[in-house]
């Protein structure tokens, strides 16, 4: 542990005192990655690290940071990897837009295919239905 | 002898899987042949459960001169980890792949049913060649009963995280789950062979599809209330990689199931069926990769080791060549399909697939993309559950809200405006649920839109077993009794994904936690109720050691006992949990213990969790999964009538 985060352990609070404050850092929390663990968010790992990061959400929270200043602070002492959210920039806009851009397709093939007339296979009072 | 015996078994079930290859893709035309790719299926299959046999002996006789056991096994573990440490590690799970692929292919060669003999021999003959495939994987890459000599005298233990009953199910259910997509692949790839998926074969495919589903639907959710209890953070579900490599079959399966109803009464979708069997059996490979290659992070670390996953690729990489060339070469010439309305029950089974399938990508996507983006100098970066909530959870969302429509649309063409009025009072319900929701949560919308989505699911299913009860006649009892299984299984089904979306809703948007530290004596204000340290106090248990700490809880009119402990393995340098849960109509009542406090003495890190309808969510599960029981006993019964 370096000298600063030793400071932010100390000083810190564990918990804001602002419920509203407080639900922001949980969420934080759930979102930024224990450097230990790697495997968990900072909101559930056990690890001292872990710890001291959950005080930094806080600490920059108390400081009146927004959410989006708190997870920049983060990606630049971490990198990109310790956000569980990926960050929207040139290598991931073919990502973000996978969930529209795949329905968007699908869509076109099916009714790419209708047209191709499976629905003549009705006899007239059915289509007529 | 023991290790010698299960690696002769290995290397000549291998052999026969090559020659059931063979003769079942050149038996078309002669039945000698047909019934000798048979017999080599069994025996190939007896093989692999002697070599299985094999290896969980060495394991139970914890003989270290076998590299696996020393590296995975403990003198000191107990019996039922030792046998189950046989599937903890990677060369014994790669055994139990090809062993249960095996079984499967002896399964598909002694049940023909009025199955075509070129069809059926030719399945059979895919499925030897996919049981050889995996053996070569596992004998070349990574021999389950290579020796160490020196033998080391008490091996290096389980990963303690792994000692758990849950060891002993979930990986063997998740394997029944995987394999089973390799039948629906053969099934499909002997169709393509053939150039025809008939009703015939779709009669054939339903039965396999529906058993892996429900098999990867227990394996999963077991596996999830494991990482419930055991990981000390109440977390049940994280779009780890590894989670969402067996969410991707699963997703797979599911659409595949719906299809196959599809292809089978109507004869449709037959190309689309074959496609998503293809598709199924490649993400349950990739699923296995990801697992054991460990290229991405996870939770499942301890399964890691890169320069295998290099084979397996090649092995996803063969079948999908395979596959998909199969596919675009022979799938056009099958015969064109009957035609259906746009508002049919077809329709809507296409729209479930479509859904099914596009979230399937989504995830599939969205867990690779790391992979990607690192591969292109992009560096690392996560994708985790921010991204999945915000994309694939939607996507589910929409196609629960059409789900109950489409049980109350008859085939061909339906009838959308009856349909709708029948489901009006659970229209209402669930927009009562939503706007309640909204009103008691400070209007909060995702978990009002969750929770109303849930209650009409379950309000629907509820509804289309009553009209179909109407239908029958007599008595109430009666025509409860006279009604089919299958509309049972699938509202079962349909209304535990509701009742598990009602349960994942209220747990993640309404959960509470607190950190305290506690002295003995003290007592804390927690979710209506006050939990209180009595003691901590050291125990020993038969390989690790532990704090154990004792609590009470006080509720209103009751109060209760709980313990929980943190165990030291001295195999490992990691202590575990094991949490205290409270079970109670409201949720459970969660308590993890942690370390002593640093700088006040005589005091305990504890967390505390109140996880709201938990419980609803792997009801929900098993509820899905009872469906799928149901179902293949109902497609049994028709069986035998048919027969």
């Amino acid at each position: 542990m370096n000298v600063a985060a030793l400071l932010i352990a100390l000083v810190a609070p564990a918990v804001l005192a602002d419920p509203a404050e407080e639900a922001r850092a949980r969420s934080l929390d759930a979102e930024i990655r224990c450097v230990q663990c790697e495997n968990e968010p900072i909101a559930q790992s056990t690890a001292d690290i872990a710890v001291d990061m959950r005080r930094l959400v806080r600490e920059r929270i108390a400081a009146g940071d927004s959410d989006a200043e708190i997870r920049a602070y983060f990606r630049d002492r971490y990198g990109d990897f310790v956000l569980f959210r990926p960050p929207w920039d040139a290598r991931t806009w073919a990502l973000w837009l996978a969930p529209v851009g795949l329905p968007a397709v699908g869509l076109f093939v099916i009714f790419a295919g209708r047209r191709r007339g499976s629905a003549a296979a009705l006899t007239p009072e059915e289509s007529e239905r | 002898m023991i290790a010698e015996i299960g690696a002769f078994a290995a290397a000549l079930a291998l052999a026969l899987s090559l020659a059931q290859g063979i003769f079942g893709l050149r038996a078309s035309r002669r039945d000698s042949r047909a019934e000798a790719t048979a017999a080599i299926a069994q025996a190939a299959a007896a093989l692999c459960v002697i070599a299985f046999a094999c290896l969980i002996a060495v394991f139970v006789q914890s003989d270290f001169s076998v590299a696996v056991v020393a590296a995975n096994s403990h003198v000191d573990k107990p019996l039922i980890y030792k046998i189950a440490g046989a599937w903890g590690n990677h060369e014994g799970s790669m055994l139990l792949w090809c062993t249960v692929s095996a079984l499967f292919g002896a399964i598909l060669a002694s049940t023909r049913g009025g199955q075509d003999l070129g069809l059926w021999s030719r399945t059979v003959g895919v499925q030897g060649l996919v049981t050889a495939g995996a053996l070569i994987y596992t004998l070349f890459m990574s021999p389950p009963f290579a020796r160490l000599d020196p033998a080391p005298m008490i091996g290096s233990g389980l990963n303690p995280l792994l000692q758990d009953p849950a060891l002993v199910a979930h990986p063997p259910l998740l394997y029944l789950g995987y394999v089973g997509l390799s039948v629906p692949f053969s099934l499909a790839i002997a169709a393509l062979i053939s150039g025809r998926a008939d009703q015939a074969w779709a009669r054939a495919l339903r039965p396999w599809t529906l058993a892996a589903w429900t098999f990867l639907t227990i394996g999963i959710a077991i596996g999830s209330y494991w990482a419930y209890y055991e990981l000390g953070w109440g977390g049940w579900w994280f779009w780890d990689p590894v989670e969402n490599a067996s969410f991707m079959p699963w997703l797979v399966a599911a659409a595949l199931v719906h299809s196959a109803i599809v292809t089978e009464r109507r004869g449709s979708l037959a190309s689309w069926t074959i496609l998503l069997a293809i598709l199924g059996f490649g993400l349950a490979i990739l699923g296995t990769f990801l697992v054991r290659s460990g290229v991405l992070t996870s939770v499942h670390a301890f399964a890691v080791d890169p320069t295998r996953g290099i084979a397996m690729l090649v092995l996803l990489f063969v079948a999908l060549t395979i596959g998909f060339g199969m596919y675009a070469w022979r799938a056009p010439k099958l015969a064109q399909p009957s035609g259906f309305a746009a508002v049919s029950r077809e329709s809507m089974l296409v729209w479930n697939n479509f859904g099914l399938a596009i979230a399937a990508g989504v995830v599939l996507i969205g867990t690779l993309y790391p992979l990607i983006v690192e591969a292109a100098g992009g560096g690392l970066i996560s994708v985790g559950p921010p991204f999945f909530n915000a994309t694939v959870a939607p996507l589910l969302g929409v196609l629960f809200l059409l789900l109950p429509l489409g049980p109350m649309l008859t085939w061909r063409v339906g009838d959308m405006r009856a349909a709708l009025k029948k489901l009006a009072p659970a229209a209402a319900l669930a927009v009562l649920t939503l706007v309640a929701a909204l009103a008691l949560s400070q209007w909060r919308a995702v978990p009002a839109i969750g929770l109303g989505l849930g209650v009409w699911l379950i309000a629907g299913g509820l509804i289309y077993v009553w009209t179909r009860v109407q239908r029958g006649e007599g008595r109430l009892a009666a025509k409860l009794a006279l009604l089919p299984l299958a509309v049972w299984s699938m509202s079962l089904a349909h209304i535990g994904a509701g009742v598990l979306t009602i349960g994942a809703i209220a747990e993640t948007s309404f959960r509470s936690e607190r950190a305290v530290a506690l002295r003995p004596g003290e007592g804390v204000a927690f979710a209506g109720g006050r939990v209180t340290l009595l003691e901590v106090g050291q125990i020993e248990g038969p390989n690790y050691s532990a704090n154990r700490a004792n609590f009470r809880v006080d509720l209103p009119g009751s109060s209760r006992l709980l313990s929980a402990e943190r165990r030291f393995f001295p195999t490992s340098p990691m202590p575990t949990t094991e949490v205290g849960i409270l079970g109670r109509i409201d949720g459970d009542l969660y308590v993890a213990l942690g370390d002593a406090v640093r700088d006040t003495p005589g005091a305990w890190s504890i967390r505390l969790y109140h996880n709201p309808l938990v419980y609803l969510i792997f009801l929900g599960a098993l509820m899905m999964a009872l469906g799928g029981v149901l179902s293949l006993i109902a497609l049994g019964r028709r069986r035998k009538v048919m027969a």
